[in-house]
């Protein structure tokens, strides 16, 4: 799978001549490229000879984390918005991504576990309602195990509970 | 103004002085009325230099931690007895003990001997006499052992001070960078060991009923993949590595199966695995979430599910099929474990109308449920194999710690721990 996204991500590089920002998934392979995830993902559509992306498109294409309510699984409008961006890009490039779940610090871990995936699972279901292929779309559930916020507040929460679409 | 003033400083220094009086006393009785007073009296030793551990202090310890036993304040002893005949039952009616172990460490050379005496105060007799040795690193081991002896001939329950604990702890250096490692220490916490060492997330280790090989998940290479430990030499082996999520093992009480959480067909499902076949079978069908299987018995699993809308605990007969739903207090019951006996279930509970998960023990045969803990996000419970104590994962401060409570409810303590944030504390069975 690793080999097939490598392979992929160095078609891609082919294909446009721009360098891509190797996420930290497949980072392994390129060394030193722990960039910004996404920073290769904007630039390769950009140079795809559409010339009329229009700033809003550019700034949802720029939206990679999802967020949820507590205990929901439901994606809000501006997920939608910005997920039907990513539709058209994966569909155009047929790359593959990884859809990463992840919940707050409250319920039990495994239990959350499987709430990340839930979440996951919607993102990808929207995704495949585009007409992106499920093959595209890797899903993996961190549950509670990844916050990107500390502290135990509603603040904290809301933050955590989210899916990251990475290349 | 002046009179008021005077007023409140006098019953200011009353206070404090009640408070210096009783602090002793708090000592003794905190949160444990019923609790049997004993005293561990310093055990004699002639060596030239102290011994590494305080075998008394430990023994004390575990007899509290057992919530059964008040250990008397050692500084407010009016004698420190090592031989049985030095112990004189009026020094310690008027405190009133019941009971007192006194004893005398000497060196064998190779390592030590304790001879110990555990004398009734009302029977005015020595009721168990018996020597433990031990190498020169095994003072611990000791202690542990002798606590096992007395707290058996008091109460008739075999004693689990001797047992081990699983834990992970993880050092987070950065947001991207954080060391898990798996930790297996005495049940205290203290002498811990690093079994493995991962940047990626480790989770629900579990001790198999052979004491000899612990499961877990490891997302190591990126994903959830369950593995079998074996502990002695080290070896691993890789159970599972399927698409989606790889989670909850958990050992059939007869150590030849274990059950997981696995998501290949869509949704979170169990399925039970024969160890030495691989042979895999689905055990739950349903498009909710089921998770977390704890055994009950050879036969039998409980498990979390969602399938009524909120997550409570089922029950699921491997031979039959049929499964009962089992929790009907509270908007939250999850990750059940049981108790040996089969007969308690622990778990963690949120009230209705609540916030605050606790960790409660629910009585499967009167189905009477309480509530053991009072912090608001406590999770993964973990019984010892006598059932007298349970270790469970909370946080203070922002950082994870792990919490030793007594069945009963009585005693509580915090396990010391090196690491900043600790989680999923796994007790082992009784170890040979």
């Amino acid at each position: 799978m690793e080999v097939i996204k490598f392979g992929k991500m160095a078609a891609l590089v082919v294909a446009f001549g721009v360098v891509v920002g190797c996420s930290s998934k497949g980072g392994d392979a390129a060394g030193t490229g722990a960039v910004d995830p996404n920073a290769g993902y904007g630039s390769a559509t950009s140079t795809s000879g559409a010339d009329s992306v229009s700033s809003e498109e550019a700034a949802l294409r720029a939206i990679t984390t999802f967020y949820f309510e507590f205990d929901s699984s439901e994606l809000k409008p501006e997920a939608m918005r910005a997920l039907d961006v990513h539709a058209r890009d994966l569909k155009a490039q047929g790359n593959r991504v990884a859809l990463e779940g992840h919940t707050d610090e409250r319920g039990t871990r495994e239990y959350n576990m499987a709430l990340g995936e839930r979440r996951s699972a919607a993102v990808q279901r929207y995704l495949v309602l585009q007409g992106v292929s499920p093959a595209q779309l890797e899903l993996i559930s961190y549950g509670e195990e990844k916050p990107v916020a500390t502290g135990s507040t509603e603040e904290a929460w809301a933050q955590n509970r989210r899916v990251e679409l990475r290349k | 103004m002046n009179s008021l003033k005077y007023w409140l400083t006098c019953t200011v220094m009353l206070f404090m002085a009640q408070v210096a009086l009783a602090q002793d006393a708090i000592e003794i009785t905190r949160g444990s009325d019923r609790a049997t007073p004993i005293a561990v009296v310093p055990f004699g030793w002639q060596g030239g230099t102290p011994l590494s551990e305080d075998m008394a202090e430990i023994t004390s310890n575990n007899l509290r931690n057992s919530g059964m036993f008040a250990p008397f304040a050692r500084e407010n002893m009016l004698s420190h007895p090592v031989r049985a005949e030095e112990i004189f039952p009026r020094d310690w009616t008027m405190l009133g003990v019941e009971y007192v172990l006194a004893g005398q460490v000497t060196s064998t050379g190779a390592g030590y001997q304790l001879q110990y005496h555990l004398y009734s105060v009302p029977r005015e007799k020595v009721i168990l006499s018996r020597t433990v040795t031990g190498g020169e690193n095994q003072l611990r081991d000791m202690a542990h052992k002798l606590s096992d002896e007395v707290f058996e001939h008091i109460t008739g329950i075999k004693g689990a001070f001797s047992t081990k604990l699983l834990y992970v702890a993880a050092e987070r250096f950065s947001a991207d960078n954080i060391r898990y490692t798996l930790q297996r220490s005495d049940y205290d916490g203290a002498r811990a060991v690093t079994l493995l060492q991962s940047r990626e997330p480790i989770l629900t280790p579990s001790y198999a009923p052979d004491g000899q090989r612990i499961a877990y998940v490891s997302f190591e290479s990126r994903r959830p993949e369950i593995f079998v430990h074996y502990i002695q030499t080290g070896r691993r082996e890789r159970i599972t590595s399927f698409e989606g999520l790889n989670g909850a093992p958990a050992w059939s009480p007869d150590g030849k199966r274990l059950a997981f959480v696995l998501s290949r067909d869509g949704n979170p499902e169990i399925y039970v695995m024969d160890l030495d076949s691989k042979q895999m079978r689905r055990v739950t069908n349903h498009y909710g979430i089921d998770t977390e299987p704890s055994w009950l018995d050879n036969n039998t699993l409980v498990f979390t599910s969602d399938r009524g809308g909120r997550p409570q605990i089922y029950k699921q007969n491997l031979n039959s099929g049929t499964t009962e739903r089992l929790t009907f207090v509270g908007n939250y019951n999850a990750n059940a474990k049981l108790s040996v006996d089969g007969r308690t279930m622990v778990m963690v509970h949120r009230q209705d109308g609540y916030r605050n998960f606790h960790i409660a023990t629910h009585d499967l045969e009167r189905g009477n449920l309480k509530v053991l803990t009072e912090t608001s996000l406590d999770e993964s419970p973990t019984v010892a194999p006598n059932g007298t104590m349970l270790i469970y994962a909370t946080r203070q401060q922002g950082r994870g710690v792990l919490m030793l409570v007594s069945t009963n409810g009585r005693a509580r303590s915090e396990i010391p721990t090196k690491f900043t944030d600790l989680r999923v504390p796994s007790w082992s069975p009784y170890l040979p």
